[in-house]
């Protein structure tokens, strides 16, 4: 396990990566999904598919039987080591990554989980995961190392023009601390009650930075449709910090919670009848459009809120 | 004296008189309000260890009770009756009776972890909740929750094909918790979406919807799986004095 940063050795290991999108990113976060292969594409990044993958588990899985969600996750990075021949798996949905992470944590540290992986990677018929084979990382984390901030700047065509931005991170990519010991350890390291890899992203990309107070709220993912009233409320919470904020455009990175600030936007606006206007737009694509990317190339229609309008008159694309 | 966080105290614990007259001295008004004293007599021992017996609830015993899991709960924020701290004293108390007040709001935990990153003790309260929530169901004392039928619905898919699609779980979910699917909301995010969406998406999404992304060769990981859950889940009804038979 890395826990101290060697940004030359990061650099070399990041530039080809297993790919990791998981269900969402192939269902109703396509422009994620599209936007992340853009940027990779612009900044000769390469990904390789995980092969045959399955989904992780989510947030639900775990809650019928926890080892089952290590299984599914442990055959992901079983697939890149084994399949893909890959050390390092990158996945941009903040569920999928924590999955994956909290995998490696319980193979690593239960005694339970590790046998039940090797009980049913026997039976299914596949290696089982080992523990220490891959390293799990997040999207941002192969932006910010695989490519490098200092080559990012020269990268940079047109910009976001001071784009007044709210990263929002949400729950999973922080939480809880001990699945994470590569954060918190001071220096480039992320930190898990500040976390700042997608403000420095952006900042590069040419956004202001709004000071937001709710980036690692919950907007109520796990029940986004069997709770509504709930989620509905912590949404609201965070577009309208958002906005006193002074933000015009919320940077997500999970396609949970970029679904359902969308939603509950929209559902805050007829059940509750509290209207905000602040965009939802995943940071793959803010980064793309600085970088000279059409809006289109980055999937900006296929989003919920419509933005489209929005970076025109804003001078982005 | 008037009472201090009069709305601590549960409402039939507090008695008024409009009249009452003692030793000819006028005592009626909001002053004299008495408050009953509560008499639990019905604990149940195995509480704790029945809990501690479902998976995520493992821990429970670690707990000494400093709260810093209600104080940083996200749930709690908009509810303040949502307290685990407090139930989890209930539990290790096995004061059954108090707990099954809240027996309908203790499924809506959000799973954000906040609590699991602040505990010192490692209880993993997070965990804890899904296992009380679970208790709840397994005893019978409430009926499935949105959150179980959702999990249910999601874990089917996913152990059925490997891989989940979105616009199924949704449709399948609102079905089974009785939901209208085309809700306001609803239909206007669906407009918003179809506007701007590239038809080649939309095609790929109603393609999904009709054959189901698989992951190849599943049968025998989704075999394996399955008898996995099936002799956890009769443990686990074991643990709980409950027909092994689901």
């Amino acid at each position: 396990m890395t826990t101290l940063f060697d940004k030359e050795d990061r650099k070399k290991k990041y530039k080809k990566v297993a790919y990791y999108p998981g269900c969402a990113l192939e269902g109703t976060a396509q422009s994620y999904d599209k936007s992340t292969r853009a940027v990779g594409k612009a900044l000769g990044l390469e990904l390789v598919d995980v092969k045959n993958w399955n989904c992780c588990g989510a947030m639900e899985v775990k809650n019928i039987d926890p080892e089952i969600q290590t299984y599914l996750s442990s055959r992901v990075m079983s697939n890149a080591v084994n399949e893909n021949k890959q050390d390092v798996v990158m996945a941009p949905c903040n569920g999928c990554y924590h999955n994956l992470k909290k995998a490696e944590y319980d193979i690593s540290n239960k005694e339970k989980s590790k046998q039940v992986v090797e009980k049913i990677s026997a039976k299914a018929g596949h290696k089982a995961y080992q523990e220490g084979e891959i390293e799990t990382i997040h999207a941002l984390d192969w932006i910010k190392f695989g490519f490098g901030e200092e080559e990012l700047k020269e990268k940079i065509k047109g910009g976001l023009k001071g784009l007044k931005v709210a990263n929002y991170y949400g729950c999973m990519y922080t939480r809880p601390r001990h699945i994470f010991p590569e954060k918190d350890q001071g220096g480039d390291s992320e930190s898990t009650s500040k976390p700042h890899y997608m403000d420095d992203l952006l900042a590069i990309a040419g956004a202001e930075n709004v000071e937001f107070p709710l980036k690692t709220a919950c907007c109520g993912g796990a029940h986004t449709l069997s709770d509504s009233d709930m989620s509905t409320k912590l949404v609201l919470n965070i577009l309208e910090a958002a906005e006193a904020a002074g933000a015009e455009v919320i940077a997500t990175e999970c396609p949970t919670c970029h679904s359902g600030l969308e939603m509950h936007q929209i559902r805050a606006l007829k059940r509750l009848s509290k209207n905000t206007n602040v965009k939802v737009i995943y940071f793959t694509q803010l980064l793309g459009m600085a970088m000279g990317l059409s809006p289109r190339k980055v999937g900006l229609h296929a989003n919920v809120s419509d933005s489209m309008k929005f970076v025109k008159q804003k001078g982005i694309a | 004296m008037a009472i201090h966080e009069k709305s601590l105290i549960r409402p039939e614990n507090l008695s008024t008189h409009d009249n009452l007259v003692i030793d000819g001295v006028d005592v009626s008004g909001d002053w004299s309000t008495f408050i009953h004293s509560r008499v639990v007599s019905d604990y149940n021992e195995a509480l704790e260890e029945e809990i501690s017996a479902l998976p995520g609830g493992e821990f429970i015993h670690r707990c000494w009770q400093c709260g810093s899991c209600t104080n940083s709960c996200t749930v709690n924020a908009e509810n303040p009756d949502f307290n685990p701290r407090y139930w989890i004293y209930l539990i290790r108390m096995g004061m059954e009776s108090e707990l099954l007040r809240d027996k309908d709001i203790i499924w809506q935990c959000v799973s954000c972890n906040k609590c699991t990153s602040a505990c010192p003790r490692d209880v993993v309260p997070e965990a804890v909740m899904k296992a009380t929530g679970h208790w709840l169901e397994l005893k019978g004392h409430t009926a499935p929750s949105n959150s179980t039928i959702f999990d249910d619905v999601f874990t089917d898919q996913v152990i059925k094909h490997g891989k989940i699609e979105d616009g199924e779980v949704m449709i399948d979910f609102m079905k089974k918790s009785k939901q209208p699917l085309f809700q306001d909301w609803f239909v206007q995010m669906f407009k918003q979406m179809i506007k701007g969406f590239p038809v080649l998406s939309l095609m790929k999404m109603g393609w999904s919807t009709v054959f189901h992304p698989k992951t190849k060769g599943w049968a025998k990981a989704r075999d394996a799986i399955n008898e996995h859950i099936e002799e956890e889940h009769a443990i686990q009804r074991k643990a709980l004095g409950l027909d092994t038979a689901e």
